[in-house]
């Protein structure tokens, strides 16, 4: 007890622990802050899948839900609309939807949807986001061009999309637009959000 | 009075302060017109605190009452038209001065040793500013605040694997939304003033500490007299006091001007798209940001090599950012035996201009389509990916060209 010498191996012992301790203690402060910035239970909420019912959508027409605050298209296309498509690949830049994020899996196919009449779409262009507008109009009253088989054209920046929302050749924007999971709860009712997989699952 | 200070000076170092950063500070005395812009932003930082306190007492942070409240500040705040001119006026200004102050530095080689701390707490206040800007650009929740935002924030998404959640995290939400509205509005008006407050007082004690440079890049420290003081130094007060007093008459002369007779500036300080409410479902047609941003906005866009490895997005993004990162390493990449443009050789002087070209040719077509052809010959794209080489190699050759330089034999005193 007496005595009074000074253990600074100790001591800095000591303090390097009580130092590391404190600084674990100001790292773990952090996360209530930075998780608090996180969407929120209500925008999760708000980001849920949206349901909707198109029997009264017939074919030849387009309507529009919103999905995480995105337009999402269903589109009922025709049969004349759906022949159309296969024709247009030399035109088109990913042709066969070979970039993996643009669509689930179970649209990776040439109609790129799960239904071939019933096309989803989040209706925001991949170039800078611009909404696109439909143009379902074929030939040169659509204004686009002579050979237009109908589909979607970007007025921002002039990016053209066929009717399974795939990007043409020589615009601006790089990839298909995207079609977002979605499922069949019935005949004529879609769930925007969870792909047909995961709605098994639950 | 006498008595006054001096029971304050027993309890606080007042007089001590005074001489050492105002009446014994002594600066060169060979200072020039690029020497005001210190004070300036010093002086526009304070109006930005100012009428920003009043914009927030009318102001609703809100998705649905945000752009009304501006209105109402508008047309309805006695005075608040002007409250809130001073502040987009003051915003556009802010980075004039910003930029010529910047551009003082590497004509007269401030950043190099004993200044380069003084350099580097510069430029953090310089990206402190750019994200005050930006944070209080949405604010007014105008079509342009709205998409502006939706698109620098999801460059973020161009980071591989954390991307995704990291743009989610940063908005709030899944889209710009109101949690994003609030969190900006938050570090807009209490996060990045206090870091700026802050930021600026260790600019200033740091530079304090080294001392001024000059326009010849002369250290007056190192010439003193008998008294211990430099003989080619004067007193900031009151000889640069009341030289900057004059600055500030001159520049708020212009200043009023523009609040007055042209405060959305042509487009350039408040842009048209602005001024309708954002949309979710309504592009504007071109998506621009302010003056200011159109340089590395330009350098952004530059990049479509699509054949580089993880795609031209990211690059895109990873380039924007080294634009402005450079800045940070300018004290080590040049390695000239001296300071001054005065004294260096055509070198530097050519590859100086060619980069304030660039610089200002990419501040320019930032603002254009970059399909279209607005300069001679090549598109707006092909012009700034000329711009971004001349750009970037100003930086990445400095040392070589520096080294090679044949520069003028520096003088032993000011003139």
């Amino acid at each position: 007890m007496a005595d009074d010498r000074v253990d600074h191996k100790r001591r800095r012992f000591l303090t390097g622990v009580t130092s590391g301790v404190g600084l674990v203690g100001g790292v773990v402060a952090v996360v209530p802050f930075v998780a608090s910035m996180s969407p929120s239970a209500r925008a999760r909420a708000a980001g849920a899948p949206v349901e909707a019912d198109f029997s009264k959508l017939n074919p030849g027409q387009m309507m529009t839900v919103e999905w995480r605050g995105k337009p999402v298209w269903i589109v009922n296309r025709t049969p004349s609309m759906l022949a159309d498509l296969a024709g247009l690949d030399s035109k088109l830049a990913d042709a066969n939807s070979e970039v993996e994020d643009q669509q689930p899996e179970y649209a990776q196919n040439p109609t790129r949807s799960i239904r071939p009449e019933i096309l989803v779409l989040v209706g925001i262009c991949t170039h800078l986001g611009c909404s696109p507008s439909e143009k379902f109009q074929v030939g040169p009253d659509s204004g686009i061009e002579t050979d237009w088989k109908g589909g979607f054209f970007c007025p921002c920046h002039g990016s053209k999309f066929d009717l399974a929302g795939r990007v043409y050749k020589g615009v601006p924007a790089p990839t298909n637009l995207v079609v977002p999971p979605h499922s069949f709860l019935s005949d004529t009712a879609i769930l925007i959000g969870v792909g047909p997989e995961e709605q098994g699952a639950a | 009075m006498q008595k006054l200070i001096t029971w304050i000076d027993d309890r606080f170092p007042l007089i001590k302060v005074w001489e050492e950063h105002m009446a014994k500070y002594y600066a060169p005395r060979n200072f020039n017109i690029w020497y005001f812009f210190g004070s300036l932003a010093l002086l526009v930082l304070v109006i930005q605190i100012v009428t920003g306190i009043f914009l927030t007492m009318h102001y609703k942070p809100d998705v649905n009452m945000a752009f009304a409240s501006v209105e109402y500040i508008m047309r309805d705040v006695p005075w608040g038209w002007l409250m809130r001119y001073l502040h987009s006026t003051g915003a556009s200004m802010f980075f004039v001065i910003v930029y010529l102050h910047m551009f003082r530095g590497m004509l007269y080689g401030s950043y190099r040793e004993p200044r380069e701390l003084v350099w580097l707490i510069g430029m953090l206040i310089y990206v402190a500013l750019m994200a005050e800007a930006f944070m209080g650009y949405l604010l007014p929740w105008g079509n342009m605040s709205y998409w502006g935002a939706q698109v620098i924030i999801s460059l973020f998404g161009a980071i591989p694997v954390v991307g995704d959640a990291l743009t989610e995290w940063i908005r709030g939400d899944f889209v710009v939304g109101d949690a994003t509205l609030t969190r900006f509005f938050s570090f807009h008006v209490i996060m990045v003033p206090l870091m700026l407050a802050g930021l600026v007082y260790v600019h200033i004690v740091a530079l304090h500490k080294v001392g001024s440079n000059n326009p010849d890049g002369i250290e007056i420290k190192q010439n003193k007299g008998p008294d211990g003081i430099p003989v080619d130094g004067i007193p900031f007060h009151p000889y640069y006091t009341v030289k900057d007093i004059f600055g500030t008459v001159v520049f708020l002369f212009l200043f009023f001007l523009i609040v007055f007779y042209a405060p959305e500036f042509g487009g350039w300080f408040l842009e048209k798209d602005n001024f309708t409410p954002a949309n979710i479902l309504q592009t504007p047609p071109d998506i621009v940001p302010l003056w200011y941003f159109t340089p590395f906005y330009s350098v952004l866009r530059a990049v479509t090599w699509e054949w580089l490895p993880l795609g031209a997005k990211l690059w895109g993004v990873i380039a924007m950012g080294m634009s402005i990162g450079f800045f940070f390493l300018l004290p080590w990449l040049d390695r000239s035996p001296v300071k001054s443009i005065r004294y260096r050789g055509w070198m530097y002087k050519t590859a100086l201009t060619l980069f304030v070209v660039s610089f200002v040719v990419m501040g320019y077509l930032g603002t254009k389509n970059p399909t279209n052809v607005d300069l001679l010959w090549f598109s707006n794209r092909t012009w700034s990916q000329i711009g971004l080489f001349v750009y970037f190699a100003f930086f990445i050759l400095m040392p070589i060209y520096t080294t090679l330089d044949k520069t003028k034999p520096v003088p032993e005193r000011v003139r």
